[in-house]
């Protein structure tokens, strides 16, 4: 039945979220940018809300939540609102946490969970991109090749958060003689494995300087024959369906985009209001009000995409086409979106006193960012 | 004729200005970015050094000066340099903008006077300031005052976003033209141009702007707190008439919109540039006369890309060229400039975009590019004072009537 309307639950989720968002995200997000840091105190606030251990079992330190993409979404959509590198930051730890509470075996929730379902803020993530401008999530050139016991990791990855203190990733790779369908759904040979940081082999190449995210501790990895058991291998002998995992994490990436393109669009709305040129507001020149009009029915329909997609995963569904495109639209709204925001402050906006151009450099980052990458 | 082919000697001096961007202007190019208030001192040294002869010889800024290609030369040398780095463009000593207003509202006196300073010594800057806190686009609104007290203008307000003011004011024996009201009941008549040396008493810097992109390049906000300047230092007639000062500012305006258009083209190249040799390197060729059914994705955007790029540098040649003509030009300046803001701004979003995790790292310069990019859209006119002026020049309204 058709209804556009969010349960209570989810509106509570939204508002205290949002409210943190407000009141303690967005005022440290261009000290942090400057600083290329985001302080810990504010990491263990938002660590706090519950978000990461929410959906892992009570007995192994979470709090046994029912896990809701579309809860998800909402919650990503205010912490990016906030700012998008402190969001990324604070939700790391759910691309090492989230799969295993959903794929793993129970010796791997048992191994693995407690280590992210703590008081404290734990950092733990995924290596997924790969430093190349043809990175495609079906083609991996990261390979886990099986060698008897387990299985040999080679390769390089890109754009890992917070590598340098995590404890463990999951390193996606392409499991060489997978036979087709056999595991990773529609990204068949798309295989997660579990690496702890000591492993042999695996080096935390420096930390990454990009135009944006500058907040975010992004590094390179590197993978010189990583050997790990097979019971590394996320689900063991049941291959996990990364095709699932992957849309997941693509309609959180949408709703990221969504909040950052709103957080410009909210900003440019007021600012036109306010600015005066040629004895009246701008925002009543048609040529602000129009683009104005725009910016807000593209934050809405990226928004509806990814709400469509998070609901199907929730009803158990695959959503592959859904996902993919919510991720997309969203990336090229957000992009769009904070670009005419900037214009909308003109000269104003081309200065580091004004969020806007922070929003724009963090925005041209979604087309990069595939999904398992970064959140 | 119809001819879209460059003459001889406008060839050799592009070749000149490619290798002066390539290895005086690409090397620095990061460093200064991440920089960002340093000032690269050498480089400055070194380019007005080179430019000394051709200085003497043209008396600079000569934006007065009809005949001959000077106009297609010079948007032809803004592509350039600006695919060498569009900040370090913005930041070679010269007259720049206050030079321009000097020569289009100066006396022959005055224009001796103040821009000879360009002929040797050491590097100088000339800037200009028209935008304050308050206003921008809608420059006629400004607030800063002069008054006459005995033999000296009093100045009084703030002025924002000049470009070069620091260097002018504080790094070399340069000057600021301000404009500033000296009759604010005369709306744009009374307003008018006041050369601001170094040294004047009652002005300073108060703050130079952190930036998106174009980093070199000093944005300086300047006070004016009863800054006194000579008499003499006022452009043109002290007289509160509708034609002359506020006039003339608009009237260089068509002059430096087809520069700005042209180093937005230089910024836009630079990245398509980079993909098409990335992709080479990768043995991959853009497929030109091929099917759309068979075309890639990525071979289509390129091609898109290229073209639009392509279509702002004619509509930019064309502007130059009218004013070599002596032809007026407003209406084609500001297409250009309309177009060339927008493109480049979606070319270099487009190709950081093609270039994946790439083209975001700040180990290539391709996301700096699109950084520097977006200030074409803003400065010399928005976007949307730019399509605001094409739209009443091709429909005949006037400012009134079209607003
Ligand atoms: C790096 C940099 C360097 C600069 N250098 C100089 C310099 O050397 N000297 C100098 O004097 N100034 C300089 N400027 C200022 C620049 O020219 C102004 O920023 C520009 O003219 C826009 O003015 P504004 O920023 O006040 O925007 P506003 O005028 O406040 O405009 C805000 C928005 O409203 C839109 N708008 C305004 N009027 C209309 C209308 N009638 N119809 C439709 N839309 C409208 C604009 O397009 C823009 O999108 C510089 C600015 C920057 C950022």
């Amino acid at each position: 039945m058709i209804d556009f309307e969010l349960s209570d639950e989810q509106k509570m989720v939204r508002d205290t979220v949002g409210a943190f968002a407000r009141e303690q995200i967005r005022p440290a997000a261009r000290q942090a940018d400057e600083a290329a840091a985001i302080p810990p105190d504010l990491v263990q606030h938002a660590w706090n809300l519950g978000l990461v251990r929410g959906p892992v079992p009570e007995k192994l330190g979470g709090f046994g939540d029912q896990r809701s993409v579309l809860t998800g979404a909402l919650a990503a959509e205010e912490l990016a609102w906030g700012d998008l590198a402190i969001a990324m930051h604070v939700a790391a730890p759910q691309l090492f946490a989230f799969p295993i509470v959903e794929m793993g075996t129970d010796e791997q929730r048992q191994r693995f969970l407690p280590l992210v379902a703590t008081d404290r803020f734990t950092a733990a993530g995924a290596a997924t991109m790969e430093p190349r401008y043809d990175f495609d999530l079906s083609a991996l050139a990261t390979t886990a090749t099986p060698d008897g016991s387990g299985f040999t990791l080679r390769g390089e990855k890109c754009c890992v958060p917070l590598a340098d203190e995590a404890r463990a990733f999951l390193v996606y790779a392409r499991e060489e003689g997978a036979s087709n369908g056999s595991a990773g759904g529609e990204l068949h040979g798309l295989q997660a494995f579990i690496v702890e940081r000591e492993a042999s082999g695996l080096t935390v190449v420096e930390r990454e300087k990009n135009m944006g995210l500058k907040a975010l501790a992004t590094y390179q990895l590197k993978l010189d024959d990583v050997k790990v058991s097979r019971d590394a291998r996320l689900g063991a002998e049941r291959p996990a369906d990364t095709a699932r995992l992957a849309a997941q994490s693509r309609v959180a990436l949408a709703a990221m985009a969504v909040g950052v393109a709103r957080a410009a669009f909210e900003y440019a709305r007021d600012y036109a209001k306010e600015r005066h040129a040629f004895g009246a507001p701008i925002a009543t020149k048609q040529a602000i009000a129009f683009m104005l009009a725009e910016m807000a029915l593209e934050v809405d329909a990226a928004r509806l995409l990814t709400w469509q997609a998070a609901s199907m995963l929730d009803k158990g569904l695959k959503a592959l086409k859904e996902s993919s495109r919510a991720k997309h639209y969203a990336a090229s709204v957000a992009l769009k979106v904070t670009d005419n925001a900037l214009q909308i402050l003109g000269g104003h906006g081309y200065i580091r006193e004004h969020p806007v151009e922070l929003w724009l450099r963090n925005a041209r980052g979604f087309a990069t960012f595939e999904g398992l990458a970064i959140v | 004729m119809i001819d879209f082919e460059l003459e001889p000697q406008v060839l050799e001096r592009t070749k000149f200005f490619h290798t002066v961007a390539e290895h005086m202007m690409r090397p620095i190019s990061r460093q200064y970015d991440e920089q960002e208030h340093e000032e690269p001192r050498e480089f400055f040294e070194t380019i007005w050094k080179g430019g000394a002869r051709e200085r003497q010889a043209s008396g600079e800024s000569g934006a007065d000066r009809k005949g001959g290609a000077r106009n297609l030369t010079t948007v032809i040398m803004a592509e350039e340099l600006c695919w060498g780095d569009a900040g370090l463009f913005l930041s070679i000593p010269g007259p720049g903008l206050g030079g321009a207003a000097v020569a289009a509202a100066g006396t022959a006196e005055q224009k001796e006077r103040f821009l000879k300073r360009f002929k040797d010594g050491e590097p100088k800057w000339g800037a200009m300031a028209i935008t304050e806190p308050g206003c921008g686009s809608d420059s006629a609104a400004i607030t800063t005052t002069a008054r006459r007290e005995g033999d000296y203008w009093v100045l009084n307000g703030t002025k924002i976003f000049c470009t070069a003011g620091q260097r002018a004011l504080e790094k070399s024996d340069g000057f600021v033209v301000v404009w500033a009201t000296v009759d604010k009941s005369a709306g744009r008549a009374g307003i008018k141009p006041f050369v601001v040396e170094r040294g004047t008493p009652g002005v300073s810097v108060i703050r130079v702007e952190s930036k998106l992109g174009i980093r070199v390049s000093d944005t300086a906000a300047i006070m004016l707190d009863n800054c006194r300047v000579p008499l003499d230092h006022i452009l043109g007639s002290p007289k509160v008439e509708p034609s002359g000062g506020f006039k003339d500012v608009m009237a260089t305006f068509d002059a430096t919109r087809p520069i700005v258009a042209a180093m937005a083209i230089g910024v836009g190249r630079a990245a398509l540039d980079f993909v098409r040799d990335f992709l080479r390197d990768q043995r991959l060729e853009i497929r030109y006369a091929i099917a759309p059914t068979r075309m890639t994705a990525l071979e289509r955007d390129f091609i898109e890309m290229e073209t639009e790029l392509e279509a702002a540098r004619l509509l930019t040649w064309r502007a130059a060229w009218m004013l070599d003509r002596g032809i007026r030009n407003s209406l084609e300046a500001s297409m250009a400039k309309a177009k060339a803001g927008s493109s480049v701004t979606r070319v270099t979003q487009k190709a950081v975009e093609i270039m994946g995790p790439l083209g975001y790292s700040r180990k290539y310069l391709l996301e700096k590019w699109m950084r520097d990019a977006k200030i074409n859209d803003i400065f010399e006119g928005t976007q949307q004072i730019n399509l605001l002026i094409v739209a009443r020049r091709i429909l005949g309204y006037s400012s009134k009537e079209l607003t």
